[in-house]
């Protein structure tokens, strides 16, 4: 479930957690675990290592309460502990690697032509019930690169927005419209000619069938 | 002045999104009306985006939230915030 922030309820919990009414802290860290739990995943591509990250993280998030100062909303200061988190970890594994953290810039030309198509035919959300389909739109989410795959998560998944998932990530707004735009049109041009297959047949006569059996229960 | 395909792909995240002016989300608009592969272009995107959104796609692991509340319990046990 996403829940949005209700930073009345946060405000008032958090005042109490340092109060002393510690098991507060369970209410008003729940509504934070999706996000963390993903933008975790997208910087570790592990899912073990993001779950201990993640529980390392929201202990940090405990610990360190009081210097919670409410000038951003809290689940925002809660990801950049996350974020923080997971490129400590990252760093300490990819120390002895080349590929620098930072690789991939917004200035680097790339291609972000759609998948040319001449018409559309919509694949509903029931047909997720088809494992088949959530495992093809989670493969080519994980493909994508680190920055883009990270602004997805939050602002598409997690439905945060941009003013938030810049914060939580430490870049401009700029940024985030910029990579969610690329990371968009990769996937238009990834997914597309794949989800096709996925589309209701066009059959009128299965269709009227249909209709008819239901309407005689 | 009329804008091309190439001028509406650029801001297709931002108008899946509201997020473009009333006078650019016209020109797209009636851009659209006229040209089937930006129709399919748009449609194909806000449909990619819907289905990647769903709960169903993205699902946090089995027991997750659990394990992480028992971790939490045993640090409020040993320390305050």
């Amino acid at each position: 479930m996403k829940s949005a922030p209700n930073p009345e309820f946060e405000a008032d919990c958090i005042r109490r957690i340092l109060a002393g009414e510690k098991q507060l802290f369970h209410d008003l860290i729940r509504p934070c675990e999706r996000p963390i739990f993903f933008l975790l995943i997208s910087i570790l591509r592990n899912e073990a290592d993001a779950e201990d990250a993640a529980q390392e993280a929201v202990v940090k998030i405990y610990r360190n309460l009081h210097l919670f100062r409410g000038e951003s909303q809290f689940r925002t200061w809660a990801l950049s502990i996350a974020r923080n988190e997971g490129l400590g970890r990252l760093r300490k594994t990819q120390s002895r690697r080349e590929d620098s953290l930072d690789a991939l810039t917004d200035d680097q030309a790339g291609d972000f032509t759609p998948a040319i198509l001449t018409s559309w035919r919509e694949v509903p959300n029931q047909a997720l019930e088809q494992k088949e389909l959530a495992a093809v739109l989670r493969q080519a989410i994980d493909g994508l690169p680190e920055i883009y795959r990270n602004v997805v998560l939050l602002r598409d998944i997690e439905e945060m927005d941009v003013r938030e998932t810049a914060a939580a990530l430490g870049i401009a707004e700029g940024a985030v419209k910029v990579r969610l735009h690329r990371a968009r049109a990769l996937l238009q041009r990834s997914l597309a000619p794949r989800l096709k297959g996925f589309a209701p047949r066009r059959s009128k006569l299965f269709g009227w069938a249909t209709v008819r059996k239901d309407e005689a229960r | 002045m009329r804008i091309d395909c190439k001028h509406v792909w650029q801001h297709i995240s931002a108008y899946i999104d509201g997020a473009v002016d009333a006078e650019l989300r016209a020109e797209i608009d009636k851009h659209l009306e006229t040209c089937e592969i930006c129709s399919a272009v748009l449609d194909s995107t806000r449909n990619v985006v819907v289905l990647y959104a769903d709960d169903r796609v993205f699902e946090l692991p089995a027991g997750f939230s659990e394990r992480l509340h028992e971790r939490l319990e045993e640090e409020m046990e040993v320390s305050g915030p």
